[in-house]
């Protein structure tokens, strides 16, 4: 068990010191132009430099992606348990759903920041559409997915629709949930940096396109590495949420 | 409890003199652009309050479907189901069910699966923690209570699962195959606790099983069904003296009585 944890972590940091060492070679070696591509060095050298501005432009991003995940759980979730409840709800809702996912975010984010112009509300209005999807579909189908054993249990037992609900239903559906959960923090933040690329006076992705138009590679590619980061660190956190949540769940992959 | 006592009884009968009364008990169902599936052809039998009877039968030969049916998660076709004088027709609150899978919730701990139908009632209390503690212990499963299913054999999730079926002194515990998915040594240590628990509860027992030597080492009487749609083939009295042993399995009496559930069922001459 002690082994094999260790050679979860040891492999992927092997792997990328591996290749930011053959690419700080590559840059020192071939003399590519630091504004085409960067060294690794050059990234650190700039974050450091820009420690304030990347800081300062992460906030924006944070809470618009936070703001947009939290509101397509909010909105997601009494959706997709009105849709796996209701056979009426199921079959109006769920091709509409299903027909607004087809709708390329990118393509509709110029539309949306008409509507709610260059502030947070257009980010938060795009990490939600792009979020709430997941959510919608993984809830809908957790729910749908209990166990029918546990269903006859709770109905020799006369159990009340909320108790079913609640007792029965949406524990067995958690997992399904952080599934969809997990798949949409990553999305939010896609889709708040989308909403920065399109329009905006703030944020990494604000911040990516304007280093980059003044050819600073080395901050255009530390602003990347920051969202990477960001996204790693809020997917990270999710997973924590899921395992403080599902303590059952723990000891199952042994 | 008081749900049950408010409905009418009635007390004419054979429904008065016993604890179960089952009177020509019929199940089919409908399949759409076929012909009826005729799952019971005819049931009836009584049974005695605190006695420990099984039906035995085939694999599809609607034992189960009987089970649920009295159970009241089936409604029959036609027929009289009475327990306690009361028409079933839907779960009653003085039934404990012991279903073919354990079906424990993966999200609670033991003792929490356990004390599932004592929460779904409302009525919680030490009394009810004090009982699901002592349960466990009885299926020794003490020092566990705090553990997860998926943390448990087979075995002992079906044993959690009895505990459960038992936490509110239910009147009748009913019992569909509920050792079917364990092997054979665990299923007799199974068969013995169960034996040792039933002696210590009032409850009377229908167990479902297909095993002829389970059916006869557990009860004070064997329903023999025939393969569908079922009718009763034999009606077994079990004369075998409790507390049983497993030196039991082995006397002339209890081959005899394998042999005829055996010819019953069609399997030996």
């Amino acid at each position: 068990m002690k082994w094999h944890q260790i050679h979860r972590t040891a492999y992927p940091v092997v792997g990328l010191i591996a290749i930011v060492a053959i690419w700080q070679a590559y840059t020192s070696l071939s003399g590519i132009t630091r504004i085409v591509l960067p060294s690794p060095i050059d990234i650190v050298r700039a974050s450091l430099q820009h420690y304030d501005l990347l800081v300062a432009a992460t906030w924006p991003t944070l809470v618009e992606t936070l703001l947009g995940f939290a509101l397509a759980l909010l909105i997601g979730i009494p959706l997709a348990v009105c849709v796996a409840n209701s056979r009426v709800l199921n079959l109006a809702l769920y091709p509409i759903l299903v027909a607004t996912q087809s709708v390329p975010k990118v393509a509709i984010a110029p539309i949306i920041l008409v509507w709610f112009g260059l502030g947070i509300e257009s980010k938060l209005a795009l990490a939600f559409l792009v979020a709430f999807f997941p959510v919608v579909v993984d809830t809908a189908t957790g729910l749908q997915a209990t166990p029918v054993g546990l269903l006859e249990l709770a109905r020799s037992l006369r159990a009340s629709p909320t108790q079913v609900f609640f007792k029965v239903q949406m524990p067995a559906a958690l997992p399904f949930i952080f599934a969809g959960a997990k798949v949409a923090i990553t999305l939010a933040v896609i889709g708040a940096v989308i909403g920065e690329f399109v329009g905006s006076v703030s944020g990494l992705g604000n911040l990516l396109l304007s280093a980059n138009s003044q050819l600073e590679g080395p901050l255009a590619w530390a602003a990347l590495i920051w969202l990477s980061t960001l996204g790693i660190i809020l997917f990270a956190a999710v997973a924590l949420v899921e395992r403080l949540l599902m303590p059952w769940a723990r000891d199952l992959h042994h | 409890m008081t749900d049950g006592v408010s409905r009418e009884r009635v007390p004419s009968g054979a429904a008065a003199m016993s604890f179960g009364h089952f009177q020509s008990v019929h199940k089919s169902f409908t399949r759409p652009g076929q012909e009826p599936l005729v799952a019971i052809d005819t049931i009836s039998f009584d049974l005695a309050a605190g006695k420990f009877v099984t039906l035995l039968g085939p694999s599809g030969c609607g034992k189960t479907t009987f089970l649920h049916i009295v159970a009241g998660l089936i409604s029959a076709t036609s027929g009289t189901i009475q327990i306690n004088g009361i028409d079933v027709t839907a779960p009653q609150p003085d039934f404990g069910i012991a279903f073919q899978q354990a079906n424990l919730m993966p999200w609670r701990t033991v003792l929490k699966n356990v004390l599932f139908p004592i929460e779904i009632r409302r009525d919680s209390g030490k009394e009810s923690r004090a009982r699901a503690l002592e349960l466990l212990s009885l299926v020794g499963l003490s020092g566990f209570e705090q553990a997860y299913p998926a943390q448990l054999s087979g075995g002992m999730q079906q044993r959690v699962a009895l505990c459960r079926a038992l936490v509110h002194q239910p009147k009748l515990l009913l019992m569909d195959e509920p050792f079917g998915a364990l092997d054979e040594l665990t299923r007799m240590e199974m068969q013995d606790l169960l034996l040792d628990i039933r002696a210590k509860t009032e409850a009377t027992v229908m167990l479902v099983t297909h095993s002829i030597s389970e059916a006869i080492y557990l009860s004070d009487a064997v329903v023999v069904f025939s393969k569908r749609p079922a009718v009763i083939a034999d009606h077994i009295a079990i004369d075998l003296p409790y507390p049983r042993k497993p030196e039991l399995r082995y006397v002339p009496e209890f081959t005899a009585l394998e042999h005829r559930a055996g010819r019953a069922l069609g399997i030996t001459r």
